[in-house]
């Protein structure tokens, strides 16, 4: 079981400051070991001291940030006594070997997929478009524009679950998957226009001028020029949105009908009734699998800028 | 509204580098030489489903709960706009206390979270080295479990009996902690200092990122230059360090007070009914009361108090900036 403190998270240090570390932490830990004669020794050690600090209250952040994640892990092996998996028992692999083999699960795992994916689609490829606008043209009504781009992200979001809830009560629509779809491309919708925005400014205009010099017609320019540099922004965007929308629990606990239940609506439901241990696997094995694609693409990354 | 414009300022300085990019008048990809009314309309053309959707479900459905609040009724007979403006003074009568705690807890937990996430934030921009890459991956990692999934763990960490409330109670933190009402006795389950690591665990993130842009865009030659000129260290962070990351920090602040304060999902798995904030209420009297009009109120309360709080801080924080 790990401890909140002592974590053994890599020390992230150069080399040059990794025996410092390593000294630091042995005179830190014995109160026995003597204080260095000369004050400007004591000097010099105070600012190791204090700048490796920094260091280890970083790793020490980094250890609270991660440390559920490892308890899910951990947890996604247990096999409990009861209906609630708080408390260890005897390691079992039994939820591993069978993640769908609770009533539910995999099918709120599938809606919430499905809506993630719809949402980021309508989300991606509406808000690259006005990112265009807002990054290219002057217009009447732009800063007006950028403030109801920017609103829903400063926003608490159970005042826009509750209101967009109220609007779907006043007109009678029923709750249900379209319901649920509309407000997840309302609130991702400005994550992707501020990701797409922020790069197609930071592109040069220079490259898309060329292209037209080249006899290259508008649509062209577009399609071999301009998309292509815009498209880290678009791909930023849309990841957004996927997590954004997959992980949404507040606005869609609003706006849901009682039929559909999200991955995360379960994952609540459960938290009253008892969570099952597939609900640890699901999540450990998301973290294991995002973390290992992440990784792999800077290693690729790493390897080409080297060659 | 005139609150919101800086506001959109700075959640985008530390975003993209605007500035140089703007002054082009934006000669669009597909607009050629001639067709200059076409031309003029283009923007709104590329605006126009985004705007839409936005208009229809976002604008106005805040309309729709200003004219909520004020209305009455009941669910068997319907509500009607009456002009009922006592559903706010009988709000605020009736969870005043929430709204107290919702604010309190919120600012805590962004305090926290600066004092937790400025060092890392510091860590990676000035100390990880080839490391960095590695370390920003792992502020970002917890995201791909689900947010709810991480804040049940917290029940597994600080449970009774578990570890940490071991620890702390053989150091007797829990004593002190307990006397001053932060947690119960020899439990850290369902208090208020459970509800408040919650927090800012599950914001610490969005205190994090901020901070590191902005941190990482500092030139380090102004440190050196800060050392050549027999600055100690702590004067240099004094006087250079954090005066250049403040952007990032009021983008960190605002990121992390905002969301804090509407929450509902720590106060539900980690505190007890004496912890509810205001989005408890919100939930219960929408989701099961199903008292609307008063659900509406609070939530109209909140967005009005939160707005108020926040453009009282971006003009000290802006006053703060040019001194």
């Amino acid at each position: 079981m790990p401890t909140s403190t002592a974590s053994p998270a890599p020390e992230p240090t150069d080399h040059a400051s990794a025996p410092r570390t390593a000294a630091l932490s042995a005179t830190g830990s014995a109160t026995a070991s003597p204080w260095p004669a000369s004050s400007r020794s004591l000097g010099a050690l105070l600012r190791r001291l204090r700048r490796n600090a920094v260091v280890m209250a970083g790793c020490a952040a980094l250890a609270y940030l991660l440390l559920p994640n490892l308890v899910v892990l951990l947890f996604s092996f247990n096999k409990p006594a009861g209906r609630f998996n708080y408390a260890w028992q005897t390691f079992s692999t039994d939820a591993w070997t069978d993640p769908c083999g609770v009533a539910n699960l995999c099918g709120s795992l599938g809606l919430s997929l499905r809506i993630a994916v719809l949402a980021t689609l309508l989300a991606t490829a509406f808000g690259t478009v006005a990112a265009f606008a807002l990054a290219r043209y002057r217009f009447r009504g732009k800063s007006a524009t950028n403030a109801l781009i920017f609103l829903p992200m400063a926003m608490p979001e159970v005042v826009m679950a509750a209101s967009l809830g109220t609007l779907f009560l006043n007109m009678r629509i029923e709750f249900g998957f379209w319901t649920i779809l509309i407000a997840h491309v309302m609130f991702c919708l400005s994550f992707v226009v501020v990701a797409v925005k922020a790069r197609v400014m930071s592109m040069d205009p220079r490259l898309e001028e060329a292209a037209r010099d080249l006899y290259a017609g508008p649509f062209q320019t577009f399609w071999r020029v301009t998309l292509p540099l815009a498209a880290p922004g678009i791909a930023a965007g849309a990841m957004l949105s996927f997590a954004l929308s997959f992980d949404d629990f507040i606005i869609t606990q609003f706006n849901a009908g009682p039929s559909t239940v999200t991955f995360p609506m379960f994952v609540w439901g459960a938290a009253q009734r008892g969570v099952p241990v597939q609900v640890n696997v699901i999540g450990s094995a998301m973290f294991v699998l995002a973390v290992a694609i992440v990784l792999g693409g800077q290693i690729v990354a790493s390897r080409r800028k080297k060659s | 509204m005139t609150a919101l414009a800086p506001l959109a300022g700075t959640s985008e300085t530390p975003s993209a580098p605007q500035g140089g990019a703007g002054s082009d008048d934006g000669a669009g990809p597909g607009a050629g030489p001639g067709g200059g009314g076409r031309r003029r309309l283009t923007p709104y053309w590329l605006l126009l489903p985004a705007g839409l959707w936005l208009a229809v479900f976002f604008v106005a459905p805040l309309f729709y709960q200003a004219s909520t609040s004020v209305q009455s009724g009941s669910l068997e007979e319907g509500f009607r706009v009456t002009w009922r403006f006592s559903n706010y003074s009988d709000a605020l009568a009736a969870y005043g206390e929430h709204f107290l705690r919702s604010f309190g807890y919120a600012a805590t937990a962004t305090a926290l979270c600066l004092a937790i996430g400025y060092p890392l934030a510091y860590m990676i921009a000035f100390r990880a080295g080839r490391w960095r890459n590695l370390v920003l991956v792992m502020v970002i990692a917890p995201f791909f479990t689900s947010f709810l999934i991480r804040t049940l763990a917290w029940k597994t960490i600080l449970s009774d009996g578990g570890p940490v409330v071991g620890a702390l109670s053989s150091l007797h933190v829990l004593d002190l902690t307990s006397r001053l009402g932060l947690t119960g006795d020899e439990r850290l389950l369902a208090t208020p200092l459970a509800v408040v690591c919650g927090l800012t665990y599950n914001f610490l993130p969005f205190m994090i990122l901020p901070l590191y842009s902005s941190l990482e865009r500092i030139d380090t030659s102004l440190h050196e230059a800060a050392r050549d000129l027999y600055a100690t260290p702590a004067t240099t962070f004094r006087k250079v360090t954090f005066p250049l990351s403040l952007p990032g920090v009021v983008a960190g602040t605002l990121l992390t007070f905002i969301p804090a304060s509407g929450d509902y999902i720590n106060a539900q798995l980690l505190g007890s009914p004496n912890e509810q904030m205001v989005g408890n209420a919100i939930q219960k009297q929408f989701l099961n009361v199903l008292d609307y009009p008063t659900a509406a109120a609070m939530s109209f309360l909140l967005m009005a108090l939160i707005l108020i709080m926040v453009s009282a801080y971006m003009r000290k924080a802006g006053t703060e900036e040019l001194v």
